[in-house]
């Protein structure tokens, strides 16, 4: 029962922590030469992390730890499309990451609500008032 | 790669962006600095910068694997140092002429001010990574 309490803001919490990486990294290196910036293509990386959770990992040694949607789905992280490169290769674009980074910051949030008014929820219903 | 890796990625380029300005800062100070001797003479100074490759993770998805950025090191402009007369300087050769730095105080202040937007942002989003894993740690509370 408690298995899918979350839905889907499980994988997308632990998604958007990923791409709030991705991020950061396209906007520490808006100065270096040759660089290019770099997303997560997010429904399939969601889409991945969905059938991800489906399928458990073999553990072939004692001391492996069993991995959940925690890694970027393969091919899910995608290189940006400039609006305009600059001369030295760099495709880092401000103003758009920054744009991304605050969607993908008020998203994250958003997912954390909804997990905590899951929880507040269940603690309603099991405190049995 | 968590959300504790922005503090690392956002920290080395703020790294980067302090030896950018300490760069710009002795540019600056010595943008005046002359000499006799053209190979002596102070030439600017300008740091290269260059992504991270966090060589420790191997698996399968390595392109993830960018872990900020770093300062490959700091090369001299080769900007030919102009000369001036000046006969009564103490440091002039002997036919009277000094050699001026080739340090350009308006690519430097230009320099300082694209540094210091970079530092500004790299700092907004530690404080952000810093707020959401506050929040993450208090859910359920």
């Amino acid at each position: 029962m408690f298995d899918n309490i979350f839905g889907i803001h499980e994988s997308a919490l632990l998604l958007h922590g990923q791409r709030l990486g991705v991020l950061a990294n396209n906007i520490a290196n808006a100065d270096t030469p040759g660089y290019k910036a770099r997303d997560i293509d997010f429904s399939e990386a969601l889409a991945g992390a969905g059938e991800q959770s489906g399928l458990a990992l073999s553990a072939t040694e004692p001391g492996h730890i069993a991995i959940g949607a925690s890694e970027i789905a393969p091919g899910a992280l995608k290189y940006r499309n400039p609006y305009q490169a600059s001369l030295d290769g760099n495709t880092v674009e401000m103003p758009v990451e920054q744009a991304a980074f605050s969607e993908n910051n008020v998203r994250y949030q958003a997912s954390l609500t909804f997990i905590n008014n899951q929880i507040s929820e269940m603690n309603f219903v099991l405190s049995g008032q | 790669m968590s959300l504790f890796n922005v503090f690392n990625i956002s920290g080395s380029a703020l790294n980067a962006q302090t030896i950018r300005l300490n760069t710009t800062a002795s540019n600056l100070a010595n943008a005046e600095s002359v000499d006799g001797d053209p190979t002596k003479v102070y030439r600017a100074r300008h740091p290269v910068f260059q992504t991270l490759l966090d060589t420790s993770d191997t698996s399968a998805d390595a392109d993830g694997a960018i872990a900020g950025v770093r300062v490959l090191g700091v090369v001299e402009s080769t900007t030919p140092a102009s000369k001036r007369y000046e006969p009564n300087n103490p440091l002039a050769n002997k036919d009277g002429y000094v050699y001026m730095s080739n340090v350009n105080s308006i690519e430097e202040m230009t320099n300082m001010i694209s540094a210091n937007r970079s530092f500004t942002t790299n700092i907004d989003a530690i404080n952000t990574a810093r707020d959401l894993l506050l929040k993450t740690i208090s859910m359920g509370h």
